[in-house]
């Protein structure tokens, strides 16, 4: 909704909270449902309020526990029977500066002021723990923000006996946990009340009226920049930055002015103000965001623009650069079929509010940041989340180099006649076993983020994930594929429940963009080896359907199970007898966990 | 400002926040007469009122406003 887009109107939103919610509700569109568990040290009903409306937005229907009035560490310690039966899927502790309970004070020693930060520490590091032991979920724990006055003024932020100092050194401390933790997260309001602005996020009337920690106007946003962790550790992040040419990446129209006529570079302010936006762009692009171009120009001008010599970017850095005559909205969904993602997991940034108004009146989901003014484009992008990083694996820093194999190979089956030939000529190896360590993150991830080739769609958390991962209940393998055109790494992530013997497949995913590889195949293969090995007779199979998991709605089917039953939602349980099964991949190689250095 | 226009003004910011396209307020509406107008509520449609006079209550006229009349006149002495 475009109410709830960075950058919105907090105070429109504020006025019109019930009737967003009301509308939001009515769209008909599946939401995630995810259990979110507040506890406050202050007051959170209007922050949950907001929260709920940008998570509606964002794809993610929560229900929500709030602790009683700043009763955050007691619940976290000594959780009650409501929470307990909750059981959230992630916690989030709304704690302050007004909850810092000892300020150093300017007689304390040195070793005082140390004991008394590590006293404050080990206060939330205990919750931390005990909060992860109870309910195996992701954390997100606010840092501090800065106090709103100075005692000693100036030296108050370097002076051991400062509260400045006491809250910036308690965000450090809070930093190396988060630096140390999978699965906790730091929500920045630091950063967010200085860019809100201290003075008035801190107006000490909304605590002594109404125990609220900041100013009521500034909630939304502080809503916001929360809801955006909450969506990103959920796989709600977008994936890809389709960008516009012309007065978006450079000033002026290329096929028009020239080359040499376009603002890119150090010659003038506006032409600086390109160059810095492409090297943020350039900056989205090695944090693993896949680029294309979505542009009205010929192509030939778009390339000549993208190689302007005073440019961050090169033509090299986009995957798919459509320079054309058609509606964008028509490019856009090419862009997606090509890449093989969702329309709505794309970015579209266009300076033409026309062309932005008709993407998303077209496309369901896309997001269309406004892109008014140059010097706006880097703020409004970045602010508005779309990328948020949560967890960091060594495949998103190589998503680009895989996108770009994949057309490579797209173009290398044009030149074969049979398919069989061209998947051999691949010369694929993949490495399928049991679950790694080194690979759980990336594991975990693909849970959270493949919604097509994904039979039951079910969502791990990192803690769930590693309960599931050290189990003997359960048999895991994951994929990894590589070829000649490079290496795709973990793709495909199988799970099944040992019943007896019975193996209950609890899911079955494969990214897409290793489809009709015959990876699947591969994996069926080590699974029905598996079963043999510990004695399971039968594997049971599990298809629910979703908006978008249809593609694999008879996979079981093509594996050779027979259909039990279905229902009229759709739901259908298959079965197969490992002993009559015989080996299906004939094109990859497959290696184990010993290969993996 | 005449009364009139703040009366109007102020019956629309009262829908909108309470999402109630029946209630109409007048001097002596209290939290007693709108369902939804609890505590909680109260900071929302104090900001939206704010926001809708371009103007700030003081913390103390926050907490000793009695009706919406009240208001009113507050509203009517700071917004010319």
């Amino acid at each position: 909704m475009k109410e709830l887009e960075y950058p919105f109107d907090s105070e429109y939103i504020i006025k019109k909270k019930k009737s967003i919610k009301r509308s939001l509700l009515a769209d008909g569109s599946k939401r995630l449902k995810k259990k979110v568990a507040v506890f406050g040290g202050s007051t959170t009903n209007a922050i949950v309020d907001y929260l709920e409306l940008f998570l509606l937005d964002q794809g993610i229907e929560p229900e929500f526990y709030q602790s009683e009035y700043a009763q955050y560490w007691q619940d976290a310690m000594f959780p009650g029977e409501e929470l307990l039966s909750f059981s959230p899927d992630i916690v989030f502790i709304h704690t302050t500066s007004r909850n810092i309970t000892a300020f150093p004070t300017t007689s304390d020693t040195k070793e005082t002021v140390d004991k008394l930060l590590d006293a404050e520490y080990s206060k939330y590091v205990q919750m931390w723990q005990k909060i992860r032991e109870t309910y195996h979920c992701p954390i997100i724990q606010n840092n501090f923000e800065m106090p709103y006055y100075r005692l000693m003024g100036n030296k108050d932020c370097s002076d051991y006996r400062g509260r400045l100092n006491f809250a910036s050194r308690l965000n450090d401390r809070f930093y190396s946990y988060a630096d140390e933790n999978e699965g906790f997260y730091i929500n920045d309001i630091n950063f967010i009340s200085a860019s809100y602005g201290l003075r008035r996020w801190s107006d000490p009337s909304y605590w002594n009226m109404y125990k609220y920690a900041m100013c009521f106007e500034a909630i939304p946003e502080f809503s916001f920049n929360l809801s955006n962790i909450i969506k990103s550790v959920f796989g709600k992040n977008k994936k890809v930055l389709a960008l516009d040419l012309d007065n978006t990446l450079w000033g002026g129209v290329v096929g028009d002015d020239g080359v040499d006529g376009i603002q890119i570079g150090q010659e003038t302010g506006v032409s600086q103000s390109y160059y810095e936006f492409q090297s943020y762009v350039s900056s989205l692009r090695s944090l693993g965001v896949v680029l294309t171009v979505c542009s009205k120009n010929e192509h030939e001008n778009a390339i000549d623009g993208l190689n302007h010599p005073e440019g961050a970017l090169r033509p090299d850095d986009f995957i798919i650069i459509k320079a054309n005559w058609e509606n964008k909205d028509r490019n856009i969904i090419e862009t997606a079929a090509e890449l093989n993602v969702l329309p709505d997991s794309i970015v579209f940034a266009d300076d033409n509010p026309a062309e932005r108004e008709i993407v998303r009146a077209q496309i369901p989901g896309i997001a269309v940041p406004e892109m008014d003014s140059v010097e706006n484009y880097i703020i409004n992008l970045d602010r508005g989340g779309y990328f948020e990083v949560t967890s960091f694996s060594a495949d998103d820093l190589k998503r680009n180099e895989m996108y770009k194999a994949n057309a490579e190979r797209a173009a290398a089956v044009a030149s074969f006649a049979d398919y069989n030939e061209y998947l051999l000529s691949l010369d694929m190896n993949a490495v399928i076993d049991d679950f790694i360590p080194v690979y759980l993150q990336r594991i975990t991830q693909l849970t959270n983020k493949s919604n097509q080739f994904n039979v039951t769609t079910k969502r791990y958390t990192t803690a769930e994930m590693e309960a599931v991962a050290q189990s003997d209940e359960y048999i895991r393998l994951y994929g990894k594929l590589a070829d000649k055109f490079g290496d795709n790494g973990v793709v495909s992530v199988v799970i099944g429940h040992k019943n007896g013997d019975v193996l209950d497949m609890e899911l079955w995913l494969m990214s897409c963009r290793v489809l009709k590889r015959d990876m699947e195949f591969a994996m069926l293969d080590r699974l029905v080896e598996r079963c043999r090995e510990q004695g399971i007779s039968k594997i049971k199979g599990y298809y629910y359907p979703t908006a978008k998991n249809k593609m694999v709605k008879d996979l079981y089917g093509k594996f050779g199970f027979e259909k039990l039953s279905e229902d009229e939602d759709g739901n259908s349980v298959w079965e197969l007898s490992v002993s009559d099964y015989e080996i299906r991949n004939k094109v990859i190689k497959v290696g184990d966990n010993s290969s993996v250095k | 400002m005449d009364a009139k226009t703040i009366y109007s003004r102020l019956n629309k910011v009262f829908r909108d926040v309470f999402d109630d396209d029946s209630i109409t307020v007048g001097p002596k509406t209290t939290a007693d007469d709108i369902e939804d107008w609890d505590s909680l509520e109260h900071i929302t449609l104090i900001s939206a009122v704010e926001r809708e006079f371009r103007m700030k209550f003081k913390m103390g006229e926050i907490s000793s406003m009695k009706n919406v009349g009240e208001m009113a006149q507050i509203i009517a002495s700071r917004v010319k």
